[in-house]
């Protein structure tokens, strides 16, 4: 069963957190389809959050088809994540590492890397939700 | 909530409890000897001559003892008004542990009623079993005794030792409730019960009864003086008369002219140095002086126990009951 | 969804003070709602007259629907730990429990000895020799197991140590969540409160500041950074909570609902000790105390 942690200066909502944390336990196998999840009295027993938080998050991942609530039973994981296999993946790790060995070279230290992969990744989404409402 | 009271209160139960079957033990064995020492010396010593001595003797048994329940009487009411009414309200107050019985299940009426009542009870109960033991024990004695009306007696016997515990027990209460410190709260009862019943018997008990008057002729005094009255005038005469009434509460006591003079005028010549004792008393008699006795007979003691506890009762159920009205609707 | 607790106008005057002013409030129910406030705002005081253990001096005031406590039905209804979780010190664990189970009628007393032992606490042992996260453990126990439909806490994690602070505020949303409980709490300390409220008034010298879901609080609060500009002036429906400057910059801490265009200002999200913390030091009189968020 996954185990759930919060970041309270992440800035990141705790919602949000909990469907990240699910999301990367589904991509690294850590959760696989059939798994039941956490009842929201254990999380919250263990995190002392909100229970409304869990819920929320359980709902969106539950819209998203990642999990069903089974009433009475219990809330279980119904797909996996990765479609997103190993070896789709690979392909963009090879070039990822590519860019990076490019970048070293023009001298840049790993702070700026990734300062400059954050920056664009952030403005390149914010293009896309853009065109989006456009 | 019956439950609670008898938890929060039962350490003074036992040890109470504890503290009057000790009492009771001592009371018990010592009363039965006393009441064969009465059957033996007192009973039948008419038949054999004098009574005063043998009275005597027996009055002197066991004045330690007399004087422990003397005492006790005295001390059990302040003892229940301090530490059992005091710190009723007062401990809960201070400690903040009445925000935790309040927001229970029970209303606050509820739950002061029937603290109040349950150890009301129990301060009523043990004053009356003290007295119940008290008065067993001192029934010998009271028979050659001269009868318990005068102050220094009366409140050590009979029932209103129960309206003193019944109305030290409220004023401990209300005064934890109006301070709510139970220490201060202890001392203020102390004060006010103390001050009541110093001032009961002289200010407030004479005048539950109307007392009565007597005029009888001085046929002997007991006590002559010559009193001077400055001024050269010469000396006045006093004369002390005996008042003999047996259990009977003096309130005053007044050697008259026969018209009702208290000034008894100057002392005659045959009270002086150059006279003897039979001269002056033979001219003093001649005087037709009277004595004016105020006073309360002996039969009037249980009327004024009677009275003197419903007083003691009533101002304990209006002071609990005050203090129950105040607790619903303005503590806190 | 019915109010849990509804305020009109409610004041509580002390003598010359004012504990509490002017507070009108309008709380759903399933909440974990935080009051937040410095010492001596009357944080207690509402709480007090939220339990009935005051009266109000003037307004009104509704818990669960009704003024509280009107009957013993409705104190079984709202469960109660005061500042400094108080308990009998002479009485044991177990009398406490016992206490719990004669004085109210729905009490469970399977569910307050499971969490009894699960707390490991002695039941034989006495309260007093409790330490403070032992006694508030204990306090919590009381008042959960009671089965309310509110549960009102006045600064219950003040004085412990953190380890004892995050098993307590575990406990209680363990139980939020079993039974479903409305929960108000109070603290003067936001980070406590962060993790587990979803609604939040804020109460300054006696009145209340601002009072919402915290989810709406913080989308309708924002940072403002810029050139310095004074006196600020802003368009109509953005008001300025907070305002400091500095000899080129002005910050602004403001309240819309709606979007800010103004490109002169650099905007971003705030966070929610920022947003308490901003309400807590205006002095200025100014406009009104802001309400109740629009929901």
């Amino acid at each position: 069963m996954i185990e759930f942690h919060l970041d309270a200066h992440s800035g990141v909502a705790p919602y949000l957190q909990l469907i990240h944390q699910v999301r990367q336990a589904l991509r690294l196998g850590v959760l696989s389809e059939g798994d039941q999840m956490p009842t929201v009295k254990d999380v919250v027993g263990r995190l002392a959050i909100n229970p409304n938080t869990v819920l929320k998050a359980y709902r969106e991942l539950e819209y998203e088809g990642l999990v069903a609530a089974r009433p009475g039973i219990g809330t279980f994981v119904t797909r996996s994540l990765g479609d997103g296999s190993a070896a789709a993946l690979r392909p963009l790790r090879q070039e990822l590492r590519r860019w990076l060995t490019k970048a070293r070279r023009t001298g840049l230290d790993d702070e700026s890397i990734e300062a400059l992969f954050v920056d664009t990744f952030r403005s390149s989404r914010q293009d896309d939700s853009e065109e989006d409402i456009a | 909530m019956t439950w609670l009271t008898w938890r929060q209160f039962r350490a003074q139960t036992l040890v109470t409890a504890a503290a009057l079957a000790v009492l009771a033990i001592i009371l018990v064995i010592t009363g039965r000897q006393l009441s064969h020492t009465f059957d033996a010396t007192v009973i039948g010593c008419r038949a054999r001559g004098d009574c005063t001595a043998a009275i005597n003797s027996f009055q002197n048994q066991d004045t330690q003892l007399q004087d422990l329940t003397k005492l006790l009487m005295y001390v059990v009411p302040a003892v229940i008004g301090i530490f059992w009414g005091a710190p009723l309200l007062a401990r809960e107050l201070e400690t903040g542990t009445y925000l935790l019985a309040w927001t229970q299940g029970v209303t606050r009426g509820r739950w002061l009623a029937v603290k109040l009542v349950l150890t009301g009870v129990a301060s009523v109960a043990t004053a009356g079993l003290l007295t119940l033991m008290v008065t067993w024990w001192y029934s010998p004695l009271e028979r050659v005794g001269a009868g318990r009306l005068t102050p220094g007696e009366f409140s050590q016997s009979g029932i209103v030792i129960i309206g003193y515990a019944a109305f030290a027990f409220s004023l401990g209460v209300a005064a934890g409730l109006l301070i709510r410190r139970t220490l201060p709260a202890m001392a203020v009862t102390l004060a006010i019960f103390v001050g009541v019943q110093l001032a009961m018997p002289f200010w407030i008990r004479p005048h539950l009864i109307a007392p009565l008057r007597t005029v009888s002729v001085v046929k002997a005094a007991n006590s002559v003086a010559n009193v001077g009255t400055g001024a050269g005038t010469g000396s006045r005469l006093l004369v002390g008369a005996t008042t003999n009434m047996p259990g009977a509460w003096i309130y005053s006591q007044q050697v008259t002219t026969a018209s009702g003079n208290t000034n008894l005028g100057p002392s005659p010549a045959q009270c002086g140095p150059n006279y003897g004792y039979n001269a002056c008393q033979a001219t003093i008699i001649r005087m037709h002086l009277r004595n004016v006795v105020v006073y309360q007979p002996a039969s009037r003691y249980w009327a004024f126990q009677w009275y003197e506890t419903a007083i003691y009762l009533a101002v304990a159920l209006v002071l609990a009951g005050l203090c129950w009205w105040w607790v619903r609707r303005r503590v806190a | 969804m019915t109010a849990v607790l509804e305020t009109c106008g409610l004041g509580k005057q002390y003598r010359r003070r004012w504990a509490l002013s002017d507070c009108t409030l309008d709380i759903p129910s399933g909440r974990v709602v935080g009051l937040v406030g410095p010492n001596g705002a009357g944080k207690t005081t509402l709480l007090h007259l939220a339990t009935g253990l005051l009266r109000p001096t003037t307004g009104t005031i509704r818990v669960l629907g009704d003024p509280p406590p009107a009957t013993p039905a409705q104190l079984a209804r709202v469960g109660f730990v005061a500042q400094d979780t108080p308990t009998y010190a002479g009485l044991s664990v177990a009398d406490h429990l016992r206490l719990g189970a004669h004085l109210n009628r729905n009490w469970d007393a399977r569910l307050a000895s499971d969490r009894i032992e699960r707390l490991g606490l002695d039941p034989a042992q006495r309260a007093g020799k409790l330490s403070g996260g032992q006694r508030a453990q204990l306090a919590l126990t009381l008042a959960v197991a009671k089965k309310p439909e509110l549960l009102i806490l006045d600064e219950p994690v003040a004085s412990l140590d953190p380890l004892a602070r995050r098993e307590f505020l575990q406990i209680l949303m363990e139980a939020v969540a079993d039974q479903q409980l409305s929960v108000v709490l109070s603290s003067h300390l936001v980070a406590d409160l962060e993790r587990v409220c979803d609604y939040l008034v804020v109460l300054v010298a006696s009145k209340v500041q601002v009072a919402g879901d915290v989810d709406r609080l913080l989308a309708t609060h924002h940072l403002l950074t810029g050139a310095r500009r004074h006196p600020v002036t802003l368009p109509e429906g953005q008001q300025v909570i907070s305002a400091s400057h500095t000899d080129k910059q002005t910050t602004l801490i403001v309240r819309t609902d709606g979007p800010i265009h103004d490109p002169a200002w650099t905007v971003s999200a705030i966070g929610l000790e920022d947003l308490v913390l901003a309400y807590m030091s205006r002095n200025a009189p100014g406009p009104r105390p802001a309400l109740e968020v629009q929901r």
